[in-house]
């Protein structure tokens, strides 16, 4: 292969003048996990109203969360992205639009919105399949006891749905980092588009793209493992997937 | 707001749209997927050959690919391909290759991470005992697997892999980092070139959630099927 490795082009200043290459990678984590952390929020929040309405005893609300979920489940993010940023605006009146596209930020604001909306159809299929899986039981005594509807949800039925989503919950927020990527054709510059940027200037394009890959495994192995902790915090003692030692205490 | 919509433009840009455009998303999807179950077939193979190496190998892979995101994914090989070529081929120099190539390699092998990790659950949800049963039967290991556990794994899993296949079909948008016609591409162009983003990208998002749609409704009525055949 007659490629000229050259890995110390991380450590020369890049074109603005301050920062070195590493400098701008590690800029761009911050940007990638503030967008992914901000969007995840905001898809946590949303995607849990969602999945509670799709399994509430009222039809037009349950068709209601079924139309959300399929409307940003079967749109391309990316697609998603371009009607948040370049439509969006245009179908404003006309002073909010020029706000909007005057924002300082823009690309960050649109890129949470965007990946928030989209990961919450994601939420909300997982937090409805959580909340179905539990026995029925557990509806019916908690309405039994005179709790209201709201009341058995926020008491009885998302704490234990959540402690049983949680393992796909994480593969959703792993989902989230890695689609904070696509926020770069709307200009935000996260860690791939730093990569880009950096490939680009230095034409040194492997160890750019090493480095991004590099940056990538290790969030995605701190956020495994911090997760699996979590989860074994959270265990509910005597279900099937908890470990014995929980049991005891 | 909506009053100077211009249906127009849409209906101008159709047949650049759909036969530049369309055609190469559909033809990306449908190469990647075949690609994608064959090599994702393999992986899950070796991963479950017990073979350590093998083994080792295979979740290695799946791991780094699924850690990444696509985006990045298609950076790399849009320029790793050249060098490939250059390696396979024993040529002197990278070898230039279109973006249709580049774009069918990225995609294939960046799916097949996935399409392997559904194979490996569909070979994993067979019982053992279909592959003692054939083992008694004197059967060897390509045997078992390619007469025995493999039809049926594929057929437990053709919804999954059908609708990670529509998730392939959305995910080919992201080729617009390379600048390639794909549909999004092609509705792109046209957008900025008669300055006309409102309307292109609208008609961009409903043509792509009518198909998945229709597509995902598809898997589930086949998911019907087979569930009451079983």
């Amino acid at each position: 292969m007659n490629y000229n490795w050259n890995w110390a082009v991380f450590f020369q200043t890049s074109p603005d003048g301050v920062h070195t290459y590493l400098a701008t990678l590690i800029l761009g984590t911050g940007w990638t996990l503030a967008t992914a952390l901000a969007a995840w929020c905001m898809a946590l929040a949303l995607g849990s109203i969602v999945g509670v309405i799709r399994t509430t005893p009222h039809p037009w609300l349950v068709r209601l969360g079924n139309a959300y979920v399929e409307l940003f489940r079967d749109i391309p993010l990316l697609v998603q992205m371009f009607l948040w940023y370049f439509v969006l605006p245009e179908l404003l009146p006309a002073d909010l639009g020029d706000w909007l596209k005057q924002l300082p930020n823009a690309s960050f604001y649109t890129a949470v919105v965007a990946l928030g909306f989209y990961t919450s159809a994601r939420v909300a299929e997982q937090v409805r399949a959580g909340i179905q899986s539990l026995a029925g039981g557990q509806r019916m005594a908690a309405l039994a006891l005179g709790l209201t509807l709201p009341q058995a949800y926020g008491y009885v039925l998302l704490p234990l749905a959540y402690r049983i989503i949680l393992p796909p919950l994480t593969s959703e927020f792993l989902n989230v980092i890695k689609n904070s990527a696509v926020a770069l054709t709307i200009g935000l510059m996260e860690l791939t588009a730093r990569a880009r940027a950096m490939q680009e200037l230095t034409f040194q394009v492997f160890e750019a793209f090493t480095a991004a890959t590099v940056i990538y495994i290790v969030i995605n192995i701190a956020v495994t493992f911090a997760m699996r902790w979590v989860e074994h915090r959270v265990a509910v003692p005597g279900l099937i997937g908890t470990a014995p030692q929980a049991v005891s205490h | 707001m909506f009053a100077d919509f211009d249906f127009d433009v849409i209906l101008r840009s159709l047949p650049y749209l759909f036969y530049d455009g369309m055609t190469f998303t559909l033809t990306l999807t449908v190469l990647a997927t075949i690609g994608g179950i064959f090599f994702g077939t393999l992986l899950a193979l070796m991963r479950l050959s017990g073979i350590a190496p093998l083994a080792l190998l295979a979740a290695g892979y799946v791991n780094l690919m699924r850690s990444v995101p696509l985006v990045l994914m298609i950076f790399w090989f849009y320029f790793l391909v050249p060098y490939i070529g250059q390696w396979i081929t024993g040529g002197s120099r990278p070898i230039q290759v279109g973006a249709f190539i580049s774009s069918l390699v990225t995609f294939t092998l960046f799916e097949a991470a996935y399409f392997g990790e559904i194979m490996r659950a569909g070979i994993q949800s067979i019982s053992r005992g279909q592959v003692s049963a054939a083992q008694a039967l004197g059967m060897t290991y390509p045997q078992t697997m390619g007469y025995i556990v493999l039809p049926q794994a594929f057929r437990n899993m053709v919804p999954v892999l059908l609708t990670q296949t529509i998730i392939l079909f959305q995910d080919t948008s992201l080729v617009y980092v390379l600048s390639i016609t794909d549909f999004l591409g092609a509705a792109s162009k046209v957008a900025q070139r008669d300055g006309r983003l409102v309307e292109m990208y609208l008609f961009a998002a409903a043509v792509y959630f009518v198909i998945s749609f229709a597509a995902s409704q598809g898997v589930r009525w086949l998911q019907s099927r087979t569930a009451i055949v079983r």
